[in-house]
């Protein structure tokens, strides 16, 4: 991989953290807010439904999650099972395109059902 | 504190084995006393490295209790209260013989960070002025005092993990050079750190800023080359 293209990788990591560590709170703080005052399922998708800003709240965490998990795996690959292939880095790609297809449809059940 | 020192010492190549020596402990006793001792009254075929014995060639290092560190400015009351002293060469080294390693692997990476210089001005023109409280002169000062010991890049587990890896000291040389206003190797150097072997490998865990017997901080200087990729990579200069 040539070097500006490591950059690149770099910068999505780090960019992708940035949004995650906001995302990962204010995740962890609604689940808190909802098991606290015994929210039900029809109950939290009566404030999720057609809600914009949920939804792209949970869009850009989806987003977040399958740009950084597959280039934190990459390193993890190369480093701990000495897997440096390109193969490797296809696999990871294709990985990440299916977080972000499952994670969209998730995010489109609580908005539109 | 105890008469003898109970010294486990490790003599072989890559295989070998730890043997054990009991050692006269004195006051203000270094780890390189110790190592000397043995040398010369117990097991004249151990192999070390030494030369200025006070902390400025870098050669003595060696990993004492598990550590890596200067021998010669280890006190062994600070590092072995109980009198036990484990010596082995230093990690993510190959071993010569007994405590020497084979420091190519680690001066190779300088050369591959380009951390050398690469000057702006040939011998007739003027010497530059370089103003001492510049940013990128104190930048460069922060990590010019390295003596390229190794003890960084014994510490770092990302050469452990990765063989490639530049390691600390590589980087560091090559960000002082990146502030030093008479450089011209800037873009080429930037492109020679950057990725899965350069300064986006370091994963901050600082084993080497906490190691460093200079006090410098390897760890700033990666983040400072990780800085000047990006902007280099914004300004379309990678």
């Amino acid at each position: 991989m040539n070097p500006r293209a490591q950059v690149q990788l770099w910068a999505a990591k780090r960019i992708s953290a940035a949004v995650l560590a906001l995302c990962v709170t204010v995740h962890l703080a609604t689940m808190i807010y909802a098991v606290r005052h015994g929210l039900s399922a029809t109950a939290i998708l009566d404030r999720t439904q057609g809600n914009w800003v949920w939804a792209g709240f949970y869009l850009l965490f989806v987003l977040a999650v399958s740009v950084h998990a597959p280039i934190g795996l990459r390193t993890i690959c190369g480093e701990w099972l000495g897997f440096n292939s390109r193969a490797v880095d296809v696999v990871l790609a294709a990985m990440g395109i299916a977080l972000a297809a499952v994670g969209l449809r998730a995010v489109w059940a609580v908005f539109a059902s | 504190m105890t008469d003898k020192i109970d010294v486990t010492v490790w003599r072989g190549t890559e295989q070998g084995e730890f043997s054990h020596y009991s050692v006269p402990r004195l006051p203000s006793q270094t780890v390189l006393d110790v190592v000397t001792y043995i040398q010369r009254r117990l097991e004249p075929s151990l192999a070390y490295r030494f030369a200025c014995r006070v902390g400025m060639c870098g050669s003595c290092a060696m990993t004492v209790n598990g550590v890596a560190r200067w021998t010669c400015r280890t006190h062994v009351e600070k590092v072995a209260p109980h009198g036990v002293l484990e010596i082995a060469p230093l990690a993510n080294l190959p071993v010569i013989r007994d405590l020497v390693c084979d420091m190519r692997s680690f001066f190779d990476k300088w050369v591959r960070a380009k951390g050398y210089f690469h000057p702006t001005a040939t011998r007739t023109d003027p010497i530059v002025r370089v103003h001492p409280v510049t940013p990128a002169r104190r930048a460069a000062d922060a990590g010019i005092e390295c003596i390229g010991c190794a003890v960084c890049y014994a510490s770092c587990d990302v050469v452990a993990w990765n063989a490639d890896y530049l390691g600390p000291a590589a980087l560091n040389r090559a960000w002082t050079l990146m502030n030093d206003e008479r450089d011209s190797g800037g873009d080429v150097r930037l492109a020679a750190v950057s990725g899965d072997a350069g300064c986006h490998a370091c994963h901050t865990q600082m084993s080497c800023t906490e190691r460093c017997p200079k006090k410098i901080a390897p760890t700033a200087a990666i983040a400072g080359l990780k800085r000047a990729t990006l902007v280099a990579l914004l300004a379309g200069r990678l």
